[in-house]
């Protein structure tokens, strides 16, 4: 079978800068797959999926979609297929309304009609923002406009989402929200990869983590792989610790419970 | 000493206040934490705090912010600001946009407080060390991480020196590292005599950092109280407050038995939270 996004050996140097923020990442995606990466700031999270959507090209190797090299495929036709949402909302809103800032993408996707409008009110309502379409997106808190430009990405449908630090600034609600939009995605077999520091969220979300460090990935696997007792060390490489389910499940001799409704699984059937 | 003294603030245009009948007392040395959902009125409190509302932004404040006891009403930005820093929690928000190293970034506030050039260069390093960037020096702040940048507006917060200090958020790009750099360098100016504002969604945190912490629900003041017992309090997640992780872990398990809480609590004082 053909992956469907594909890194081989990518290698990104910042013209700028001289940063090799990427060194060397071959990473393989299959449709459907529920994907978190994580790993120190600075580790080339961001620069990695960037890659996906064209934003940034490789200084060397290949980025494969389908197992087609994207190299010459526009970011507008990549913008099909990947929809990236990204850390800062305001690098990514400028409509005057919410339901404009929503309706931007899948308008330029060629939506119109009744299947705008779904696409629109079916984004509002995953972020609960269905009571905001009039409102200015500087009208909303800064947790909203996040929520915000999560729905003008989601509203695309494109096959793939990726969602650089979802999480941050978001209350145990917005969490719960975020979780929600990205399982309920899941669920309808599209693509999600999520880049993230909250090693709850990472557990409790996501079916594959992927870890990073100065531009490598270094460990690749379940959540229970991930973040059981034998991969800690190399967690600890890239400045990370496992959810405190996992450390403390691990401490009790209970094994893998990278999260806290596995621990207390495993407390339960350890009490019978 | 910074004090609210029965604030409410409304944004200008706004039908309603953002923040109502606040009080709250932020003595020397003090980290005091603020909770609460989203849009609960964290950052307008930062705001009021700060002084930057309604001086800067506009809007209308009701009630007094005193420093040391003094009203600071007709107080210009400037005479505020050497006594109260404020860290946005978005550092593309903070950064100066003119220093073209992360050296210059961080000394951009102590230069232009007149500080003398030694004692900036000293503070500068101090702050770069403090947060572990020093290799970041000689790097734009406009061409690092998200996570890179908040830890260069920290430390520039760091260089300041400040009486008082406001953080909104000053966390939320960090991985477990940088947080656990932030929780030192707040622990150690706050025993230098600074006064730190720390509103955060990350409980974990305040629960290392705080003697104290309030609650916001609505833009008022709900719950205040001692860290361990307010972060410990069961109303704090029908605030949509995720309780620190500890507190969770212990609640959860004494759902399966006391047995099994009371393990979890010993598992949890081993592994180190």
């Amino acid at each position: 079978m053909t992956d469907f996004l594909a890194l081989e050996d990518v290698v990104h140097v910042y013209r700028e800068t001289g940063v090799r923020a990427l060194d060397g990442v071959t990473l393989r995606i299959g449709a459907g797959e529920l994907v978190a990466i994580i790993g120190q700031n600075g580790s080339g999270k961001s620069t990695l999926v960037r890659h996906l959507d064209g934003l940034l090209r490789p200084t060397s190797g290949r980025v494969l979609l389908d197992g087609r090299d994207i190299g010459s495929m526009s970011v507008a036709r990549l913008a099909r297929v990947v929809g990236l949402v990204f850390q800062d909302p305001d690098r990514q809103i400028f409509a005057g309304s919410v339901r404009a800032e929503v309706e931007y993408g899948p308008r330029n996707l060629g939506m119109r009609g009744d299947r705008l409008r779904d696409a629109v009110a079916g984004a509002l309502d995953a972020v609960g923002l269905e009571g905001e379409a009039k409102s200015n997106p500087y009208d909303l808190g800064a947790s909203r406009r996040k929520l915000l430009a999560l729905a003008s990405i989601l509203a695309m449908q494109t096959p793939a989402l990726v969602l650089d630090e979802p999480t941050t600034g978001q209350d145990a609600r917005g969490v719960e929200r975020i979780r929600r939009v990205v399982q309920a995605a899941h669920a309808v077999g599209r693509t999600v990869i999520g880049i993230s520091h909250d090693m709850r969220f990472v557990a409790e979300t996501f079916e594959r983590v992927v870890v990073m460090r100065t531009g490598r990935i270094i460990a690749d696997g379940t959540p229970d792989e991930v973040y059981a007792a034998a991969g800690w060390e190399t967690l600890a490489s890239t400045f990370l610790e496992p959810p405190l389910a996992a450390r403390v499940g691990a401490h009790l001799g209970l094994g893998a419970t990278p999260t806290e409704e596995r621990l207390l699984g495993a407390l339960r059937n350890a009490a019978q | 000493m910074l004090t609210l003294a029965s604030v409410s603030y409304r944004y200008a245009g706004a039908t309603r206040p953002s923040l109502r009948d606040v009080t709250l007392e932020l003595a020397d040395g003090e980290v005091l934490g603020v909770v609460g959902a989203s849009e609960a009125g964290k950052s307008t409190l930062c705001l009021v705090a700060s002084g930057l509302a309604p001086r800067t932004i506009g809007g209308t404040l009701v009630g007094r912010v005193l420093l040391d006891g003094e009203d600071t009403a007709g107080r210009p930005m400037h005479a505020v600001a050497t006594e109260v820093a404020i860290g946005f929690q978005n550092p593309g928000t903070q950064l100066s946009g003119v220093a073209t190293t992360v050296y210059e970034e961080v000394a951009f506030g102590p230069m232009n407080l007149g500080v003398p050039r030694p004692e900036v260069l000293r503070r500068t390093e101090t702050a770069l060390d403090a947060l572990a960037i020093g290799e970041l020096a000689s790097r734009d702040p406009d061409r690092l991480s998200g996570g890179q940048q908040q830890l260069v507006a920290i430390a520039g917060l760091l260089a300041l020196a400040p009486r008082h200090l406001v953080l909104d958020e000053p966390t939320a790009q960090l991985d477990p590292a940088g947080t656990r750099l932030v929780s030192v360098a707040i622990g150690r100016l706050a025993a230098a005599g600074t006064s730190i504002l720390l509103a955060e969604q990350k409980t974990d945190l305040l629960a290392a950092v705080c003697g104290r912490v309030v609650a916001l629900a609505d833009g008022g003041i709900v719950m205040e109280g001692a860290a361990g017992t307010l972060l410990a309090d069961p109303r704090l997640a029908e605030l949509g407050v995720a309780p620190p992780s500890a507190v969770r872990l212990e609640h959860a398990a004494r759902s399966v038995s006391a047995a099994a809480a009371a393990s979890v609590a010993r598992s949890i004082g081993a592994v180190g939270e």
